[in-house]
């Protein structure tokens, strides 16, 4: 015992396997996608041509500055809709919160797949959406809804929702109920009160939510290929599209460095708001 | 008296917009579940909605689909020893680096960690490069280390959060009476995080079974896996064998939800 560490520590050293796991399989393979991304066309020289080549070509931007914005719009409607989720959850009695957790949870274990089919029977032309306008009488044929920008921000807002609101809920229920009593009783009215004191206090779960929504959002390859179709083209499937059909490994590899180096520098960035944002709740 | 009628007014509104949008984002939760377990129930050969008449014949034809019964078995297999290897590794290095604060196990857990937020398919596409530069070619072996990567950590994450809720002077107490520190983790340790270590194990084994951007890299020819066999039959033409897919999906999930919801309060772990 003399000199060990506390007994209530255990041994260190039961990470190497796993660490050692991840050496070989994750850092290597990343160092390899990052060496073959430097490479020439035609297997020449070093160089950061590949990189010339993406960052030049206005489609390749165009496709980086889609995907990136899609995960604006996406994050910015989950929140919208999952910060009053849960705001009416964890003042739902307990014995609504149960179902109401099963409905949040489901989807997240739902596999990507079926979750996307749902989204093509709902928007397609023979969906429920057209069906209801066309009863209606809104539309006298059927609109073009799959395929399109719209549809697919909404199928990836739902695919994504519940990763914005388990960090929300947890969230919420640290903040002091006293708090909001106090700021109605100094006269604050209920909107007032609402993004003066509650909105800043759970700062810290809205930019845990963010940063889970936009990460998935812009990664979701599935829903972008099957809701947004061949149209729309994003990082994901950009990435795919050289590596798999075109077989061009290079341009392939940098496309992907690209894709990681922007999810992240929003990553860092997100952090960073992460840890001021507590100091402020906490202050 | 204009004040007060004016803040009575003010609160409703407040409380009525509140409402209002949880509740759209409960229904935008729930339909598509709802829409697909309809539709697998149709008669007919359209994914129409709603179903012109009812019918259990495309659950019928799915007994028969012997190209989905081959997919679900490799994905099952591949979710099984993903778990496994994953358990195993996940939960020694979580006691290695949990309650830690060096600057090693800090490290670590971030590497632990990260294939959560990069993007799977770049992974995907290293992966393979990795593997056919040092000669092995792709086959199951790679699709169950590659998926390992990817989904330990929700094990870790897990098990780390479970050993950061244990009482450290059980673990001391256990010591001063003469346990070894073998004795100690199965007779304190162990039972005290096993929610945990199955409620990573579970999502663990969900990620890897729905798992396509790693899959598609990683898997040779004779290796098809479920997911990405439904993705190629909805990227072709909409088979309603599919919706029936969905359906024992959506059922099968449900269900273990609600078993590890009963057994290890799943909802609590994954509001972290």
């Amino acid at each position: 015992m003399a000199g060990g560490a506390p007994i209530s520590q255990n041994d260190p050293r039961l990470a190497w396997p796993l660490a050692l796991v991840f050496l070989v399989l994750f850092v290597a393979p990343l160092a390899m996608l990052l060496a073959l991304s430097l490479q020439g066309p035609q297997g020449g020289a070093l160089g950061v041509g590949q990189y010339a080549r993406f960052l030049g070509d206005l489609f390749s931007l165009g496709v980086l500055g889609g995907t990136l914005w899609l995960g604006v719009k996406v994050t910015l409607l989950c929140l919208l809709l999952g910060y009053p989720l849960a705001w009416l959850y964890v003042r739902a009695p307990a014995g609504l919160r149960g179902p109401m957790m099963l409905v949040i949870l489901l989807p997240l274990l739902t596999s990507v797949v079926v979750r996307t089919f749902a989204w093509i029977v709902i928007l397609g032309r023979q969906g429920i959406v057209n069906e209801t306008l066309m009863g209606l009488g809104l539309t006298a044929t059927p609109l073009k809804l799959l395929y399109t920008d719209g549809g697919l921000v909404v199928a990836l807002a739902q695919v994504q929702m519940p990763l914005m609101v388990l960090p929300l809920i947890n969230s919420l229920f640290r903040v002091d109920p006293n708090l909001a009593d106090a700021s109605a009783i100094l006269g604050a009215g209920a909107w007032r009160g609402f993004f003066r004191v509650l909105l800043p206090l759970t700062l810290p779960g809205i930019i845990a939510g963010c940063l889970l929504t936009y990460a998935g959002a812009i990664t979701a390859f599935i829903t972008q290929s099957l809701v947004g179709g061949g149209q729309m083209l994003f990082m994901p499937g950009y990435l795919y599209q050289q590596a798999s059909t075109l077989q061009d490994w290079p341009f392939a590899a940098a496309i992907a460095m690209i894709f990681l180096v922007a999810v992240l520098a929003v990553v860092s960035v997100f952090n960073t708001l992460g840890r001021l944002s507590r100091g402020y709740a906490q202050a | 008296m204009a004040v007060r009628q004016q803040r009575g007014w003010e609160a409703y509104s407040f409380q009525a917009v509140m409402v209002v949008l949880a509740v759209l984002a409960l229904v935008l939760l729930v339909a598509p579940t709802l829409v697909v377990l309809v539709v697998s129930m149709t008669s007919s050969y359209s994914l129409r909605f709603p179903p012109p008449g009812y019918s259990l014949k495309w659950y019928v034809a799915l007994l028969d689909a012997w190209q989905l019964h081959f997919a679900a078995w490799n994905s099952l297999q591949v979710a099984f020893w993903t778990t496994l290897l994953s358990v195993v590794l996940g939960v020694a290095a979580s006691l290695g680096i949990a309650r830690s604060a060096t600057l090693t196990s800090r490290v670590l857990d971030s590497l632990f960690m990260s294939p959560l937020v990069l993007p799977a398919l770049a992974f995907g596409l290293a992966s393979l490069m990795f593997f056919t530069a040092v000669g092995l070619p792709v086959s199951a072996t790679t699709l169950v280390l590659g998926h390992t990567v990817v989904c330990v950590p929700y094990v870790v994450r897990n098990t780390v959060a479970a050993l950061a809720q244990m009482d450290p002077t059980l673990m001391e107490a256990s010591a001063s009476l003469g346990a070894g520190r073998w004795f100690t983790f199965r007779r304190v340790t162990l039972p005290l995080i096993r929610p945990g270590i199955i409620a990573g194990g579970f999502i663990c084994f969900m990620a890897s079974f729905d798992n396509v951007p790693v899959s598609l890299f990683l898997r040779d020819a004779a290796t098809d896996m479920l997911p990405i066999r439904m993705w190629q039959d909805l990227e072709g033409r909409l088979d309603v064998t599919i919706a029936a897919l969905s359906g024992v999906l959506i059922v099968a999930t449900s269900a273990l939800l609600l078993l590890m919801e009963r057994f290890t309060g799943l909802s609590r772990r994954l509001g972290g």
